[in-house]
Parts: structure tokens; sequence; C-alpha cells
């Protein structure tokens, strides 16, 4: 057993023990409200109202219960039952991203959504945006019905007036992000044939361009590959954020987690190299991770190219020298991975794409990791082409201008510019569904139905094809905006018999399989995807590189002086179309847990040198300007930060998203440069940052529900030592009892307990958790878990059942302060989900005075809220810090309505699981392993006289899990994929002997005997090392 | 709408009395089949056949959506009655004259297939149609009889125990009076005595009872008395908080129970749809009400449409549903599962609803606490045979001599109705 020396620490506060940070750790909960007298004690008045209200509320409730109706349906559909779920295989899809889903409804209300197993693309799994997005259906902000010159109007006169006004509009633009539906773009098509041409104009908030135009220089097609991450071994990546927001984040994912689960069977893991400016979340993951200037990044990748081509013996081209650390061992380990390795850049500036191809076809990667004979659509904006447009637009060219479901004004570089143009169209239309910042300029506004209501196809990807259906009847008087195009073409078809009219001439001839059309589509419609299998094959380049390196060499320099801005989105709000699900708000960024905020991320050289010191949520602003634009905003010290360099996410700044989002935040897309035919996100001149000396809170839960120094949560070991010593990082306590030490299940205070039937437990690897936060809100939506809001978060009661608990780690020792603050430059990451423990001896359950949680006879530590009084001591007693308390009523209080939106509308709370209870104030909550769910699948095998199969009850959490980290099973089914993963040996104790090596429980020495395991982390490093 | 109706109703009296008539001509003068098996296994097993798949639409005597079944083999051959049983459609496609007056005089119902019998079934089912359940009247008194003897041995009414106690007190007033008498004449005998002063001054003695009132004995056992009152009136009105044990609410249609579940013994899955799959048993939609309704337009074979029934007809009508006053209302808190208790623990309706099939208004027959609830838990054994989700469950408890019980196996836990 090798032990673990390494340092861990939440955030700088914790590093430096900073006293404040001491001060609130040492104290269980925040501070009181402040509603006291100055001296804390509450006054004789108080005291008073509080006795009226106690009688108030002792005479109220004498009074008889109110009648309450039970009103049965008039016809009954066959298929709903109340109480029963159904489920419907639909997709998401908004702008370019995609994912395959299977929505959950209730009583024909959609309330949860899950990934379709189905799915080649996303798999079964989804991302955060994709599983809040349900609550966007119930939005109070969405448009109730067709407006004309910003008042309400009717589907007959917009009707009239679009054919009217466009027949003589002149030219017809039609402005929309990438759709992916062929039968929405043939719809389009139709519409434009019936004006005499409308051109479809795309573009993306958060532009691949540069990608798409690398390939039409290098390959001669304007597409963007299929990237294969499960097939490399070694990956190396250039700012591209590809587990978090880069093209198919959750496709990458679960492909990037294949590569790195290790066992005793397969002791290997890809290696993952990441030069970036920011910490993303893709650079939390990286084993080796290099912080570089965004001037550099142009340069990096040539000095790659050179030191692959010296080894293939091709040419190399003249550039500036950069040192960058692990630049060489990359391409070593490149080259010895040759055909399975995966080069990826996030630039947008086609000529380092054009690099990156290169170094992809000397590695002999293409046809192999990166696969252009399979394009995929996720992104087919042409930064170029929008920029021409906004040209026209402003220049009274444009005749008629229709907005499709897209926000340009708030989500595009020009947006402004935009925004003047629209009133020289003579007629704008939009089909957005809320009056947002460009919905709002235009004469006439269409609003489409929400995806959750409409029909339509996908083809994200070339073969692979989806189809969405609605899962309810259209809340509002809203109209698909497709039909609203075939109604203005004069076309008399519905959407959905048009849908089905094209897959009957395009996919049923290819794919139908030899059965009949209806049979087909049937099919197609149940099961959600359809695809052909295809195989990577290699394209041939038709030029090479040297021009675009000769280009890149003269505009990336080695040595910049001035700030730099890289602007980034983040894994919850990401382009900022979301915003006003305070879901997303709320979920704390994966990388500086901040909520509620987009923020200037700083190197903590910077901070030091310009006296900015981050002390929790305390923070000054600082004043940025970029080329003559400026911003106000709050500075985050990051570690991580390449000096020099800043960084702002998008997604923010939000005007007319409605009440979530207005004002949360600032709009960086200010910022973002199109001058060079591409979006640019990294601003290398003309950037200048002082700080205003204005103070700020961002609310950030990082430091919330810490540990308080206790060693050993985190147990890492790097691959080398994990190969020579399966449990190379345990940490194993052992305790002195009678002459010898023993390990602390042997000393126990407790009987124990008897799972005769079930024995529930989860089994959480380290490694595959990427840190993603997808689990956050599947917990959220499943469990009716309230959203508390900013001020709340600050005073650290934010009520998350499940948090990721990131911590930065260096193997400097606690007391060698100058070694932790050049760890702190850029530290090693790890991820932890934290939800309760379900301990065997929970510490919770003894101190309970009124036995308001106790042990179940499956192994779960049961929540009873309606016998809570809320003494609190549960959580003193908790050493995960895992319960949470409601200060506040939550639901139906206008004080959270502008927050908590699923608890105090009448429609946001149609979304509410109706099988878990809105908890009151003053009772404690915490992680049921959603027990909802554990009683309905064990009725369900009870009603069918069988066996609980595994695999039959999940967690939300870990259905929602990208990468599989997450694994809940019977611990007494020695067949379950828990056991196994586990390998628990079959007993009938309550407490499981473990055989896997890397198992450990968090807080082993203490004897609490958690049902939740954690794997260790495992680095594919050469050695132990920051 | 209306009026068509009304005139379709009394077409359908005539069509009724009709009917009755050829029922009763019937009835005193059929002779069974006598292919037909009159064995006691062969009625029984028809039963089960008849009520799983007939009972919902046919009485044995009396007509109900269907024809009144008893002496069909009279009417017409067994051959007949199988094929019409099996499939209805085929006979009266076939044009067979007997089967098409009956679809019409049924307003064309289609009566379901019913394929799956085996010709076993169908003669089983045949020999309960002519044989089984035939109302005896003198029978029918005597349980009538037996039962309400049974309810009075039961235990002593209250009414017995006012009585008792109004004797008790009558005989304790009695006896303070004779006391008080004794007391006056020894009083009398005893100062006519020659007496010491001592004694006469213990004699003369008044009791003062102001000086009692104003005792501090008194005064405590006063208040303890008032506080323990006031107190126990309090906490039992705090238990009732919330409690509506006999809440009966008047519905929006005066829907009778004890006629339909009662009288017609329409079992109680036929309208309540979820009750085996789900957490909610469902009130049934209107449209399940119409399954009969179409046909049955008034009670009692009365003419026209009755009122109530006319409620339906407006609620289908203007797609406008009926809303029900809720009777039984569990807190939010707490879960309750239908499916969990019929489906699987095999619970009658009855146990937790009452007689719900003798209630004109449905009312709330248990108290639907939490203390009722866990009462059952402790005290019903689980359903476990040819279950094998409990099959674990029975061989671990097989050393125990107690029944495997609700509460063996986590029937009393928290998070089995809270979460």
């Amino acid at each position: 057993m090798k032990e673990n020396k390494k340092t861990y620490w939440k955030g700088l506060e914790q590093l430096s023990n900073d006293p404040e940070f001491v001060k609130h750790a040492d104290r269980e909960f925040a501070e009181l409200p402040t509603n006291m007298n100055e001296d804390g004690s509450a006054s004789r008045r108080d005291f008073l109202k509080l006795m009226g209200f106690s009688l108030a509320a002792a005479s109220l409730a004498a009074c008889e219960a109110p009648v309450r109706k039970a009103i049965p349906y008039v016809n009954k559909p066959v298929d709903v039952n109340p109480s029963i779920p159904n489920y419907y295989a639909s997709t998401f899809a908004s702008g370019g991203d995609y994912a395959a889903v299977v929505v959950k409804t209730r009583e024909g209300r959609p309330i949860k959504i899950d990934g379709n197993d189905l799915s080649p693309i996303n798999k079964g799994k989804v991302n955060a945006i994709v599983e809040a997005s349900v609550l966007s259906l119930y939005d109070k902000q969405r448009l109730a019905g067709p407006m004309v010159a910003g008042a309400k109007s009717d589907w007959k006169t917009v009707d009239e007036q679009v054919k009217s006004k466009l027949a003589s509009a002149g030219s017809i633009k039609i402005v929309a992000n990438t759709i992916l539906s062929p039968s929405t773009e043939k719809a389009i098509q139709e519409f434009g044939a019936a004006f005499g041409g409308a051109e479809v104009i795309m573009y993306d908030p958060i532009s691949n361009y540069g990608i798409s135009k690398a390939a039409e220089t290098f390959y001669g097609q304007a597409v963007i590959p299929s990237y294969h991450f499960d097939k490399a071994k070694t990956i190396v990546s250039f700012g591209a954020d590809f587990l978090g927001t880069w093209i198919s984040p959750i496709e990458f994912a679960a492909a990037y987690a294949k590569t790195r689960k290790v066992s005793k069977e397969k002791p290997e893991m890809s290696r993952h190299y990441q030069f970036e400016s920011n910490l993303s979340l893709t650079g939390a993951n990286a084993d080796y991770r290099t912080p570089i200037k965004a001037s550099q990044s142009g340069l990096a990748v040539l000095a790659l190219y050179n030191a692959i081509a010296s080894k293939a013996g091709a040419a190399t081209v003249s550039a500036a020298k950069v040192e960058i650390a692990n630049l060489d061992k990359a391409a070593n380990d490149l080259w010895a991975a040759k055909g399975a390795s995966l080069v990826v850049s996030g630039s947008n500036d086609p000529n380092v794409q054009i690099v990156v191809n290169a170094i992809n076809e000397l590695l002999g990667n293409n046809g192999a990791t990166v696969d252009f004979s399979t394009p995929v659509y996720f992104r087919k904006g042409n930064d170029a082409r929008m920029n021409q447009f906004i040209a026209e637009l402003k220049g009274g060219q444009v005749g008629g201008v229709i907005f499709y479901n897209c926000n340009p004004v708030y989500d595009h570089a020009r947006g402004a510019e935009i925004a003047e143009g629209i009133a020289k169209a003579k007629v704008s239309i939009a089909t957005n569904g809320t009056m947002d910042e460009t919905a709002s300029l235009v004469q006439i506004v269409a609003p489409d139905h929400h995806f959750l209501e409409s029909w339509n196809d996908y083809q994200p990807k070339k073969g692979h094809f989806s189809l969405a259906q609605p899962t309810i009847s259209p809340l509002f008087d809203t109209r698909q905006a497709q039909d609203s195009f075939l109604t203005w073409a004069g076309s008399t078809t519905n959407y959905y018999d048009y849908l089905q009219a094209n897959w009957n001439t395009t996919l049923y001839p290819s794919m139908g399989g030899g059965v009949s059309f209806q049979e087909f589509w049937d099919r197609s419609l149940f099961n959600g995807v359809i695809a052909s299998e295809s195989t990577p094959s290699a394209i041939a380049p038709i030029t090479d590189a040297s021009a675009a390196a000769a280009e890149v060499a003269k505009t990336y320099a080695a040595d910049n002086a001035g700030s730099e801005l890289v602007i980034y989105s983040k894994v919850g709000i990401g382009n900022g179309t979301f915003a006003n699900n305070p879901w997303l708000q709320e979920m704390p960024d994966p990388i500086t847990k901040a909520t509620w905020d987009n923020y200037l991320t700083v190197s903590q050289k910077w901070a030091i040198a310009n006296g900015v010191t981050m002390v929790e949520e305390n923070t000054k602003k600082a004043q940025i300007s970029v080329n003559g634009k400026t911003l106000i905003v709050p500075i985050l010290v990051q570690p991580g930060q390449a000096d020099g360099t800043f960084g702002l996410a998008l997604g923010y700044g939000r005007t007319k998203a409605g009440r979530v989002a207005d004002g949360v935040g600032v709009n960086a897309y200010d910022l973002l440069d199109s001058s060079k035919g591409f979006v640019n996100f990294d601003i290398t001149s003309g950037v200048e940052v002082a700080v205003t000396g204005d103070s700020y809170k961002i609310a950030r839960t990082q430091t919330h529900q810490t540990f308080m120094a206790r060693e050993n949560v985190i147990q890492e070991a790097v691959l080398a030592d994990y190969k020579q010593d399966a449990s190379a990082g345990r940490y194993k306590p052992e305790i002195y009892k009678d002459g010898e030490f023993v390990k602390p299940s042997k000393i126990s205070l407790w009987s124990g307990h008897k799972y005769s039937q079930h024995h529930w437990g989860l089994a959480i690897d380290m490694n595959s958790c990427i840190g993603c936060g997808a689990c956050t809100v599947a917990c959220q939506v499943e469990n009716n878990v309230a959203v508390v809001g900013k001020q709340e978060v600050l005073n650290r009661r934010e009520m998350a059942w499940i948090r990721i608990d990131r911590y930065y780690s260096s193997d400097a020792a606690a007391d060698d302060l100058s070694g932790l603050e050049i760890a702190s430059e850029n530290p090693e990451v790890t991820f932890q989900p934290m939800m309760c423990q379900q301990c065997n001896n929970a510490p919770c359950e003894t101190v309970c005075p009124v036995a308001a949680t106790t042990h179940s006879s499956e192994g779960l530590n049961q929540m009873t809220y309606n016998r809570c009084i809320g003494t609190r001591y549960c959580a003193n007693n908790c050493p995960y810090k895992v319960r949470r308390f409601n200060w506040f009523k939550y639901h139906d209080n206008k004080d959270f309505a502008g927050v908590n939106v699923a608890q105090n509308d009448d429609l946001g709370k149609m979304v509410l699981n109706p099988d878990v209870t809105v908890r009151v104030r003053g009772v404690m909550e915490k992680c049921s392993m959603c027990v909802q769910r554990i009683q309905a699948g064990k009725l369900t095998a009870k009603r069918e006289k069988r066996k609980l199969e595994d695999g039959e009850v999940n967690v939300a959490c870990a259905v929602a899990c990208p990468t599989d980290a997450l694994v809940f099973g019977d611990m007494n089914d020695p067949n379950s994929k828990v056991s196994k993963l586990l390998k628990i040996e079959e007993t009938d104790s309550a407490i499981k002997e473990v055989g896997e090596e890397r198992a450990y429980h968090v807080l082993e020495e203490i004897n609490v005997s958690p049902n939740v395991w954690y794997f260790t982390k495992i680095r594919n490093k050469d050695k132990n090392e920051a | 709408m209306l009026s068509k109706r009304s005139l379709v109703g009394i077409r359908w009296s005539f069509q009724t009395l009709a009917v009755l008539f050829f029922l009763l001509i019937g009835v005193s003068a059929y002779a069974v089949d006598p292919a037909v098996a009159s064995s006691d296994e062969a009625i029984a097993a028809g039963k089960t056949v008849f009520n799983a798949n007939c009972k919902q639409c046919h009485k044995l005597d009396q007509k109900s959506v269907g024809p009144a079944l008893r002496g069909i083999t009279e009417r017409q051959t067994i051959e007949w009655a199988k094929a019409f049983i099996v499939n209805s459609q085929a006979v009266i496609a076939s044009g067979d004259a007997y089967a098409n007056a009956l679809y019409k005089e049924y307003n064309n119902t289609v009566m379901p297939s019913h394929t799956f019998l085996t010709d076993g079934d169908l003669s089983n089912l045949l020999a309960y149609i002519e044989y089984g359940d035939k109302v005896d009247p003198a029978a029918a008194a005597v349980t009538g009889g037996d039962a309400s003897g049974a309810a009075a041995s039961g235990g002593i009414p209250s009414e017995y125990l006012s009585i008792i106690l109004g004797v008790l007190v009558l005989v304790l007033l009695l006896i303070l009076v004779v006391l008080g008498l004794i007391i006056s004449v020894l009083t009398k005998y005893i100062n006519k005595q020659d007496l010491s002063e001592d004694d006469k001054e213990f004699v003369s003695q008044k009791s003062d009872l102001s000086k009692v009132f104003k005792s501090d004995a008194f005064i405590i056992i006063v208040t303890a008395l008032v506080i323990a009152l006031v107190a126990k009136t309090a906490i039992d009105g705090l238990y009732s908080v919330g409690v509506q044990q006999g809440y009966a609410p008047a519905q929006p249609i005066a829907f009778s129970h004890a006629l339909h579940a009662g009288q017609y013994e329409i079992a109680c899955q036929y309208c309540h749809t979820g009750v085996e799959i789900g957490k909610s048993a469902n009130i049934p939609s209107a449209n399940i009400c119409m399954n009969c309704h179409t046909h049955i337009q008034n009670v009692g074979g009365k003419e026209g449409i009755s009122p109530e029934i006319a409620k339906i007809y407006a609620a289908v009508d203007n797609n406008q549903p009926i809303e029900w006053v809720r009777v039984h209302n569990l807190p939010d808190l707490a879960y309750f599962n239908h499916a969990q208790h019929v489906a699987v623990g095999g619970i009658e309706c009855q146990t937790c609803h009452g007689p719900i099939q003798e209630m004109e208004v449905v009312g709330q027959h248990s108290s639907l606490t939490m203390g009722w609830c866990i009462d059952c838990h402790r005290q019903t054994e689980i359903a476990t045979e040819g279950n094998a989700y409990y099959d674990k469950l029975v061989q671990l408890h097989s050393t125990s001599k107690d029944a495997l019980k609700v509460k063996d196996i986590g029937g009393l836990e928290c998070a089995k109705c809270h979460y």
C-alpha cells in the first residue's frame, strides 16, 4: 500500500487557511437571518407575534378539511391511467444540440426526460441542459399566441398579413441556428418556392465554423467529422472542451469514459493531454494539462505538427519557438499510438483546424478516430455568410426576414447591428416561442410549439435519423413553425402528414427493411431512432497544410504581453437559450462551483498583482474593455487559469428571457470578434482589465458542506502504480483493539441490521466521473428539489441532494506554502459525487429526538418529513454533510416565485413528480436513493409474481450519468451489476465485504458503514505529480 | 337530442314489458334440455366462468344489458347457445332469425366474442345458467333473520348501557335519601338523651359547605379534574383533526353503490379500473357509465330518463367531466397504492371501504389514520403463495412459528408510505 501524500483543497481560501473560511467551516449552519435584536435575542414583541401565530394556526387546523373534487375523464384515453407513467421516444434539439430522449409523462404531462438507449449517438444518456429542458415547456414566459406589432393577434390575421406582405417584400432571408431536420428543410424550401426563393442562413451561437471551413479547404467537403474518442489511446486537445460543451459532448463523454475505465481485467486507459487557457471541464479531467495563452495556441498546434512531422519524415514548417510543457511528451505518445490517437482543437480559426487535420493525417487517424465519411450536422452555421447577411440587412437589401427559432440579437457577436437592421426590412417575422431579444423587435411573431409538443425528424449524423413526437397537447395557442411555413406557402397538408410523406419517399425505400410503410413508421416512432451502420473510412486531402501553417505562424505570437480574453460557454447555461431555467442557473458550474452568475476568471498571479483576494463569495468587480466595448464583471480567482488570460462565459446577461434570467450576469457575445470571417472566441488584442474596487458576492457552493480537513476523502493513484498493485493509493485505516490493529468495521457499537430481501447500494467510479453535473439536475427533477436563488446560496442553504465536490490537489505538503502557491497555478482536479451515503451505522439516526430518520430493512436511511420537527441534529451529526434543511417554505411563496418556478407557478407545478412530496418549511431532507422508484419497481415485480431483476430499478442520477460512473443495484443479488463490480462476497450480514481493491468508503475510519462505495481515481501519469 | 332519447326510452320500456312478459311465461313453463349437466361441480365451475365473463351484462333471471339467461336451452338448442356465446356476431351474420331478433331487441349491442372458452367451459356455463343460484324466497327470509340475530348477539347495544347507568344513578340517589333520613332520625333520638358538652357540640355541628369549597384540597382536586377534562377534550379534538371518518358528502349524481355493487353485483373493478394496476383506483370516466347506460335509462323499469342518469348524458354531450366530491382524502405526505393492496395483497375492497355494496351514499368507513394502517400491517399475513417475489423472505421466515406478516418485511417502516 502506498499512501497518498497529496494535499487536497476545495478553494483557494481553504488552501491559504483563511480565517473567514475556517470560521464558516467550523460552523455547521450559516448564520441565522438578521431579523433579530441587536444582541441576537428575540424580542418580547416577536414572542407575542409567535404566540398569536401559534394560536391562529391551532384554530385553523381545527377547521373542517376543504371539500376536494375527484374529476375523472369524460372519455378516458385507453393508454392513459392515472398514476401510471407513459414513456414516449422523442428528440431534444435546440439549434444543433441534440439528444435522442425518452419522455416520461404522468396524467398526460411530461415530467422527466431521460436518454434513449437505442440511440447510437447519446446512448441513453443526457446532459444537464437536456435534463432540465422539460421545465422550459412550463415556462410562464412562453407566448400564448401569435403577436402582430407587439399586440396579441390570431392565426388568421397573421397568415393573411404574412402572405400579403411577403409577396411584395422582395428578397426573403430565413435566419436559423443549425437545422437538423430534413423535413423542415424541405418544408422551408417549399415555402421559399412559393415566394420566389428564400435563402436559409444558418449561424450557431457557439460556432464551429472553423472546422467545416478547414475541411472544405483541406478535404474539399465543408463538413464536421465524427470523432471516435472511444478508439483513441492518446487524446490531445487544444482548448476543445469536448466533455462539456464542444459539438456533441454527451456522445464524446460516453466514448471518452470507455477509455478511462480501468479494472484488473483491463488495466489500460487512454492518456489525455489538454492545452488551454481557461480551466475547462475537459482540462480538469486531463492527465496532463498545460495552461497556455490563447495567442500561443496556434503556435502550439504548429509545434505539435512539426514534432510529429519530424517523426514521420514529413516537411516541417517554420514558426516562432514556443516553450510549452508536455508538448514533446504528447507528440511521443501520439506517435506511439498512431492510428489510435486523436488531436482536436476548440479553435474556430480555419487555419488552425487545417493544421489539426494535417496532424491527424500524419498520425493516420483519418478514417480511424476521425471519420469524415460519416459527417455530423450539429453545427452547420456559416459565419462568413452570416456576416454578409448582416451587411445586407443593414444596407436595407433584405425585404423579408424570418427568424426561425433563433435569437441573433442576443447571441450573435453583431447582435446590436442586427437589432438595428431588422427595422430596415420590409417584413420581419419570428417563430420564437418567447418574446426574446429578437422576437420583441420583429413585426410578426408566429410562435412555434415547444419541442415536447411537436412532430419533427432529425438527421444528426449521416445515416442517423430520429423522430420527435408530441408528449402533450399544445399548452398555448401556438403553431408548429413548419406548419406556419407550409400554410404560408399555400399548402394545406399539415406537418405530420408532410413528415410521414417525406419519410415514405426518402427513408422508407432504403431503410424500410421489407415491411409496410406503416410498420416502418410505427417502429421508427416507437424506437425514436433509426440508423444505418457505417464503418469509418478515410478521405484523401486535396491540399497540404503549408499555406495554412504559414498563416498560423503569422497570426499567433509566442510572447504576447497584453491581456487576452477567452470566451467560453458553461456546461449548465450553454449558449443561453435555456437561461430562463432556474435549475440550470442554480446548477453549480463544474469548475468554479458558482451559481447564478458569469464572471471574469483570472489567474492567481494576476489577482495577487492587482490586490484581489477572493475569500469564499466575497470578491471585487473589474472593468473589461475589448476594443472599445466595456463590461463590468465580478472577478473569480481561478486556479489553472493561464497567466495573462481571462475567461468569461456566454449565455448570461439576457434582457428579455424572463424573470429568472433577466439581469443575471453580463452578455459576453458583445465581445466576440467576427471581423476575420469567423466568430473568434479568443480575443488576443485590445483587451484591458482594471479592478474597479466595487465589492461583489459570487454565490459559490464549493466551500459549503466541507469535510473539515479530514484526510483521505479522495484516494488516487497513477496507472503505473495501479498495474503493480491494484490497491495503490488506497488508505486503509486500522484501529487498535485488544493488542492488534483491526479494520474499523471490526469494531462497532451497533448490533447491526438484517437485510433479508434487498440491500441497495451504489458504486461510484471516480475515474469515470467527469464532473458534468447531469446527475445533479436529474436528481432535482426527479425529487422535486427546490431552487433557492442566489441570496440563499450565498447563505449556504442550497438544497441539492447530490453535489459534485471538486477538489484541487498537488503533492506539495500542507505546510509548504510556496510549493502550494505554485501548485495552485495548475492543480490536479478530482470530482467526487456526494450524496447521502445511506450508512448502516448512521450517525443521523441516533441523534434524532423524534425518530424522523430511521433505517429500513433494505439498507436505506429513511427521512420522514411529516415526523421531522427540525432540530437539525442529524445534519450536525452527518459526517458527509449531505442533509439539507428547509429554511423557508419554498413552494407557494412569493419570495421564491422568481426562482423556484417549478413549485410556485400553476404552470411550473405541472413538472413536479407526483410521487414525491414537496417539502414544507422546517424539515430536513436528503437523498432517498429514489425510494419512489424502488417502491414502484418492487410493486411491478410483485404484481407480476416474480423476482426483481437487476436494472429494473435505477436511481435518477445513475440513469442520467453520461459516463456510467454511478452504478446502482441490489447488493444482496450476486448477479447484479453492482455486486459484480464491487466483487461482493455473499453474506447475510448487512456489512458487505468487498473484493474490489479500488473500492473504498469515504471516511472509513469512523465506521459509519455507508452503502455507497467510491473507486480510486487513477491518473495515466508517469509518476505521482501534480 | 334529449327528446330523441326519451322517444327511444318509451320504445325501450315497451320492449322491456314485452320481454318481461315473455320471461314470465318462460319461467313458469320451461323445460331444461336434459343434456345440460346438473352436477354441483359443473354448476360451480360454470359460476366461475359466468362471473369472469358474463356478469357485467347478464343476470340469470333478470334482464340487464343483455337478456336474462335462464331457460336458454329450452328456447334454443345447446349447440345454438354455445355458438352464440363463442361468437354471437357470426351467428347473427349467418342470418339466424332468433339471433337477429335478439340483436335488434338489444339496440344492436355487440356481445364480445369468447373464443377462448373451451367446450367444457361452455357446458359448465350452461349448467350454471340453468341450475345455478335459484332464488328460493323462503330460504332468503331465513338467511335474513339469521343475519339480524347475529348482529344482536354481537355485543350489548349502547342503549342498554345507558339504561343500566340510569338505574344505577337512581339506586345511588335512593341510598342517599335513605341515609339522610337515617341521620335525621338518629339526631332526633340522640338529642333527647342527656349528653356531655363535647358530645352535644359534635352532634349539633353543622357541616360547613363553604369551608369545604374553600379548602385547598377541594380546589386542587377540582382544578386537577378540570384540567384533566380540558386536556382530554383537547387531545381527543386534536386526534380527530383531519379525520373524516363517516364523511359522506352529497355527490353531483345520486349514484347508489347499493344498487350497482349490491343489487346488480357489478364487480368493483369494472368501474374502478385502476385498482389493480396503479396507485389510484380511478373514479370511472363517463364513458364507462355509458357502457350500460346507453341502454339503461331509468331505474326500476320506469319510463323516460331518470334525471340522475340524464346528468351522465349531459356530461358526455357537453364534454364536461362530472365533478365528484372526493370522499377518501389521504394527506399528501402519505403514499397509498391500490395495486399493492388489491392485486398483490389480495385485500377485499370492503376491508377498508366497509360494506360499500350497502351504501346509498358512499361514506368514509375507516378512520384512515396512520394507527389504523399500522394496525392492519401488524395483523395481515402476506399472500406469498405463488408469488416468486416473496420466495426468499418465506424461506428465511420458515423457522418462525408465526405467519409472515406485513410487519415482518418492513411494513412498519416510514419510507414504505412517506417519501
